[in-house]
C-alpha cells in the first residue's frame, strides 16, 4: 500500500497532520503498537524540520509486510553538515521555532533512535531527502 | 491511577474532554521541548509543559500522552483547544509550576 502528503510550509498549525494521519492507517492496519509510536515519532520530527527548515515538501512511501518505507523529500536549503546536524543539540531552528519548543536539536537523533534505517542524502541549495524505514517483521 | 484522581488532588481546571477523565496515568514527563518530550515520553505518562500552542496537541497524540497539564496558568490557543477535543486529547491546566506540579504528581507515587 503506498500513501503520499503534502506537508505545507511555514505553517506549524498544520504540522504533525501526514504523521497523525499515516498513523491512523497503520493503527487500521494493525500494525503494533510499539512499531507506530516509533514511525509516528520519526515521521512527526522529520515532518517539522520540513517545516522549520525548507517550507514544506512531501512525504511518499509504501507499507509492505515486512515494512514501512518513508522519504520526505523538500527543495529547501540543504544541510550544510550533516554529522553536526545529527548531533543531540545542535540546531539551526529560528528563534520563533525555539520559542514553540522546537529547534531542542534531537530531531533528527529522535529519528535515528526510532527508525531502523535512515539515509539523508542533500545538497545545499537543491533540497534534502530523508528516507526512512522500519521493519514489521 | 485515574486522571480524575490527578484532576482533584491538584485541583486542576479541566479544558477538553471532560468525559475520558477515567483513563488511567502509568508515568509522568515535565518538559517544554518538544523533541525532548518525544524521545523521553511513555505512553499513559502525564505530560506537564508550560507550552500552550497546538503543536502539543500532535504530541500529546503522537506519544500517547494520557493527559497534558498545561502550567503557570499560560492560557490555552483556541486552536488548540479545538484539535484536543477533536482528537480526545485531555488538556488540563492549573497555575503551579512545572516544579510544583511534578512535586505533587511525585508526592501521588507517580
Amino acid at each position: 500500500m503506498k500513501f503520499d502528503y503534502i506537508v505545507e510550509g511555514g505553517e506549524f498549525i498544520n504540522a504533525g497532520i501526514a504523521s497523525a494521519k499515516l498513523k491512523k492507517v497503520l493503527k487500521q492496519l494493525g500494525i503494533a503498537s510499539d512499531i507506530i509510536r516509533k514511525v509516528a515519532i520519526s515521521m512527526y520530527e522529520a515532518e517539522i524540520n520540513m517545516v522549520i527548515h525548507a517550507d514544506g515538501g512531501h512525504i511518499e512511501g509504501e507499507i509492505t509486510p515486512e515494512k514501512i518505507e518513508v522519504l520526505l523529500i523538500d527543495k529547501g536549503p540543504g544541510i550544510e553538515d550533516l554529522d553536526l546536524a545529527m548531533t543531540e543539540g545542535y540546531s539551526t531552528a529560528s528563534k520563533q521555532a525555539r520559542e514553540m519548543g522546537f529547534g531542542a536539536g534531537m530531531g533528527l537523533p529522535n529519528i535515528k533512535r526510532n527508525s531502523d534505517h535512515l539515509n539523508i542524502s542533500t545538497k545545499l541549495g537543491v533540497g534534502t531527502t530523508v528516507h526512512i524505514s522500519f521493519k514489521i517483521t | 491511577m485515574k486522571v480524575q484522581e490527578i484532576v482533584n488532588e491538584l485541583n486542576l481546571e479541566v479544558i477538553t474532554c471532560n468525559q475520558l477523565l477515567d483513563r488511567e496515568v502509568s508515568d509522568g514527563c515535565v518538559g517544554d521541548l518538544l523533541s525532548v518530550v518525544m524521545g523521553k515520553a511513555t505512553k499513559d505518562c502525564v505530560w506537564v509543559t508550560v507550552q500552550s500552542h497546538i503543536n502539543i496537541i500532535a504530541v500529546g497524540m503522537l506519544v500517547e500522552v494520557s493527559c497534558i497539564i498545561v502550567s503557570e496558568g499560560f492560557s490555552i490557543d483556541n486552536d488548540a483547544i479545538s484539535k484536543a477535543q477533536e482528537e480526545d486529547v485531555i488538556l488540563l491546566s492549573s497555575k503551579e509550576s512545572n516544579y510544583k506540579i511534578a512535586a505533587k504528581l511525585s508526592a501521588l507515587d507517580i
